[in-house]
């Protein structure tokens, strides 16, 4: 791997970053001050340790006196964090923001603009839902980050699904793209996929997928709809939930449900991967979280788990994703050395290592560095995650988009979705309804 | 003149200042020592209690990014949601059933561990109090594995029995049910032990002078027991329905507002518009709601202890 410091990296790439405004930060003798940051708190063992000496060497390297607050998101922690900080204009300068906080807070954020177009300019584009997500209003509000992003892929008891329902989820999408067979891929729709699960639940082994107020619901569901078409609002602003397209999307889930657990509308973000590791469950929509901690608990089941596409609708084949970004404040006192901080975490050289300790979980947005060699290693299965990162035609979405930011954002986090698909299949509401009601709510998100 | 008043003014040395001697004689009258003594609760109160309330009536009143003023837009607006009708009627229906329940239990308890020996009573109050002295927290990820979804261990204990079991967290009557269950088991010492002191300063010689007149145990309860813990039983419900209409913890662990938005409360409903979407403005709005409810449970019960008590 090539080693670039960071100033020979900002000479290079000199007429982006410098017409940016990316020229460091001033540094003498005595120190270049203090930075105080707030950064996700990876599950993964080891995988913070790793990110903390990362920074540290960068700090001691260009004498700041780094502080890092490892913040835990479970309770909702690092969002009350950022509604604090944002509150009172002072914290961290760095923090890290789960999907939607950059949004929230975007008018006290300092733009990125110079590094995110550094990154470009050397590494290539980031994905189409890290521009989505991060670049609003024509600025950079936030810089995406690798640590704790994640896609939704299906994940797979390849045994189960060969035995009972004839499907053989690692010939179609074996662990090197190149080996694709698109006639196979291309049969791999949400048709074979429902009449795979019908044979699977009578096997005594359901798919098991979250329909209630949880990222992961709105993480397959979202994807789902897209499939069909079926978008809740525009980019334009138009409420376009009341579709055929959504009744499509509708009457196909009326039909997936009668093959998963009853207990799908109580179910948490960890229900997927006790759903998994208990042996019942033949596939759910998840991160390789799933996977890891049945490694570490029931190795046997680990070993059957392939990660893959998820299955295509008439509208194309989605996947759902939960990025994190970085954001530097605007109060922030040393915001030139928060941002060379993020050049540096942004460098290929650093997030090559943090992949590698997050075992894979971690998923870059920066398109290029997909070709990190830990999901072809990591095993068992031996390539079992190498589709974690988008390999084929799927495009990588949130819940919520193409509307604008603001909106999707209470698309996802009132559970706009789930909700509906639930008052149908669970409540009992006939669908028209449910869509009226969702319209209903789509309104009163346009709230200013 | 104060005898207090004059006996500083005898003990003032003449060189003195007049104004400084007025200064200690001010601080040394009763009303000053009481202020001085309760300032920091009266500072915390403001800090704690009055700023955050006055701030959240001011957000209350702003528009979603918080850049202009709306008056009472917010309030309007949610006036017109479904969603928070439902929140509504949920918080009504899981105050009044939740502290309903812990009233009755609490006194059924109370008036149980009040006839055992006073050694047995020791043990079983120390008990029953291990409910409400637990981190609430804590206990609701222990009823939470109660009622997992897949793994449920109540589930297990019916289906042993040869019952069917529920989707206690998937079905919205089962989901308030539970949510309303652990409220009850963890309010319900709080009313046992209120009501087994009040029981305690009931003097005896009622109870022996009815039983001389023949009152049988229920005549005894409703013509002296009730009768002499009815303040005591409004103030306590006072209290709960204070505490109770502000849930929070029990509804984010165990259902977080679900299944379909039937268990929220105006805390967890107001959290979830102000922190996890971005709207503090409305969530303020939300949480404001509770005020009036409160402020007119408040005054009807404090009316009903005033007017028995003169």
């Amino acid at each position: 791997m090539e080693q670039t410091g960071r100033r020979q990296f900002l000479k290079t790439t000199a007429a982006g970053a410098a017409a940016a405004g990316v020229v460091g930060f001033p540094r003498v003798s005595r120190g270049a001050g203090k930075l105080a940051l707030g950064l996700w708190d990876h599950w993964v063992p080891g995988a913070n340790a790793v990110l903390k000496g990362i920074i540290e060497d960068w700090g001691k390297a260009n004498k700041v006196e780094v502080t890092i607050d490892f913040i835990t998101s479970i309770g909702n922690k690092l969002q009350l964090t950022g509604a604090a900080e944002s509150r009172a204009g002072a914290g961290h300068d760095i923090l890290a923001f789960s999907t939607w906080d950059g949004t929230f807070y975007k008018d006290k954020l300092e733009p990125m603009n110079d590094v995110a177009d550094a990154v470009i300019k050397k590494y290539g584009p980031y994905n189409e839902n890290a521009m989505y997500l991060n670049r609003q209003g024509g600025k950079w509000v936030t810089l995406p980050s690798p640590i704790g992003s994640h896609t939704y892929p299906l994940e797979t008891r390849m045994d189960l699904w060969k035995k009972h329902a004839g499907i053989d989820v690692q010939a179609i999408f074996p662990a090197d793209a190149k080996k694709r067979d698109k006639k196979k891929v291309d049969a791999w729709d949400w048709k074979m996929f429902l009449e795979g699960a019908k044979k699977v639940h009578a096997a005594g082994f359901p798919v098991g997928a979250s329909i209630a107020e949880n990222t992961d619901s709105n993480d397959w569901l979202g994807p789902l709809f897209a499939t069909y078409g079926s978008f809740p609002m525009d980019e334009k602003g138009n409420i376009t939930i009341a579709s055929d397209a959504t009744l499509a999307a509708i009457d196909y889930l009326k039909q997936l449900v009668q093959y998963m657990p009853k207990d799908i509308y109580g179910w948490d973000d960890a229900s997927n991967n006790r759903w998994l590791i208990s042996g019942k469950g033949s596939a759910v929509f998840n991160p390789p979280s799933a996977w890891t901690v049945a490694k570490r608990d029931r190795i046997e089941v680990a070993a059957q788990v392939w990660h893959h596409d998820a299955p295509r609708g008439v509208k194309g084949r989605f996947r759902g994703s939960l990025p994190f970004t970085w954001g530097v404040w605007g109060f922030g006192k040393n915001k030139a050395a928060a941002k060379d901080l993020l050049l540096h975490l942004s460098q290929k050289e650093q997030q090559w290592k943090t992949i590698t300790a997050s075992q894979g979980y971690d998923v870059p947005q920066t398109v290029a560095f997909s070709s990190h060699p830990v999901w072809t290693e990591i095993e068992p299965p031996k390539g079992g995650q190498y589709n974690s990162p988008v390999r084929g035609d799927e495009r990588l979405i949130v819940a919520g988009w193409p509307a604008k930011q603001e909106i999707a954002a209470q698309i996802y986090s009132k559970w706009l979705l789930p909700i509906m698909v639930g008052k149908i299949t669970s409540g009992g509401t006939a669908p028209k309804e449910a869509v009226k009601w969702a319209a209903g709510e789509l309104e009163g998100y346009k709230r200013g | 003149m104060s005898p207090d008043t004059a006996a500083v003014h005898a003990a003032s040395p003449a060189r003195v200042a007049p104004a400084r001697a007025r200064l200690l004689v001010h601080l040394r009258s009763r009303s000053a020592v009481g202020v001085v003594m309760t300032l920091p609760l009266i500072l915390l109160i403001v800090g704690l209690v009055a700023y955050p309330f006055v701030y959240a009536i001011y957000l209350s009143l702003l528009n979603k990014r918080e850049t202009a003023f709306v008056g009472l837009d917010n309030f309007r607006f949610l006036l017109t949601r479904d969603t928070f009708w439902l929140v509504v009627q949920t918080s009504f229906l899981f105050t009044s059933l939740a502290v309903v329940w812990k009233a009755i239990l609490g006194l059924v308890l109370a008036l149980v561990i009040h006839t055992l020996p006073p050694r047995g009573q020791r043990v079983w109050r120390g008990l029953s109090l291990i409910p409400w002295v637990m981190p609430l927290a804590l206990s609701s990820l222990g009823w939470w594995w109660i009622y997992e979804p897949t793994h449920s261990a109540l589930n297990w204990v019916l289906v042993l029995l040869g019952f069917s079991p529920k989707s206690w967290l998937a079905d919205p009557f089962w989901a308030r049910f539970s949510v309303i269950l652990v409220n009850i088991w963890y309010g319900t010492p709080f009313f046992m032990i209120t009501y087994l002191a009040g029981l305690k300063s009931i003097p005896q010689e009622l109870y022996e002078s009815s039983a001389i007149d023949g009152a049988n145990a229920a005549q005894r309860l409703r013509h002296i027991t009730l009768p002499m813990l009815k303040n005591i039983i409004a103030i306590t419900l006072l209290f709960s329905t204070i505490v109770t209409l502000a849930t929070f913890d029990i509804v984010r662990v165990l259902t977080r507002g679900g299944p379909r938005q039937w268990t929220h409360l105006f805390g967890t409903y107001a959290f979830e518009l102000g922190i996890a979407s971005g709207d503090v403005p409305l969530g303020a709005a939300v949480s404001l709601f509770m005020f009036p409810i409160l402020a007119v449970s408040a005054f009807f019960i404090l009316r009903g202890i005033r007017r028995s008590t003169s």
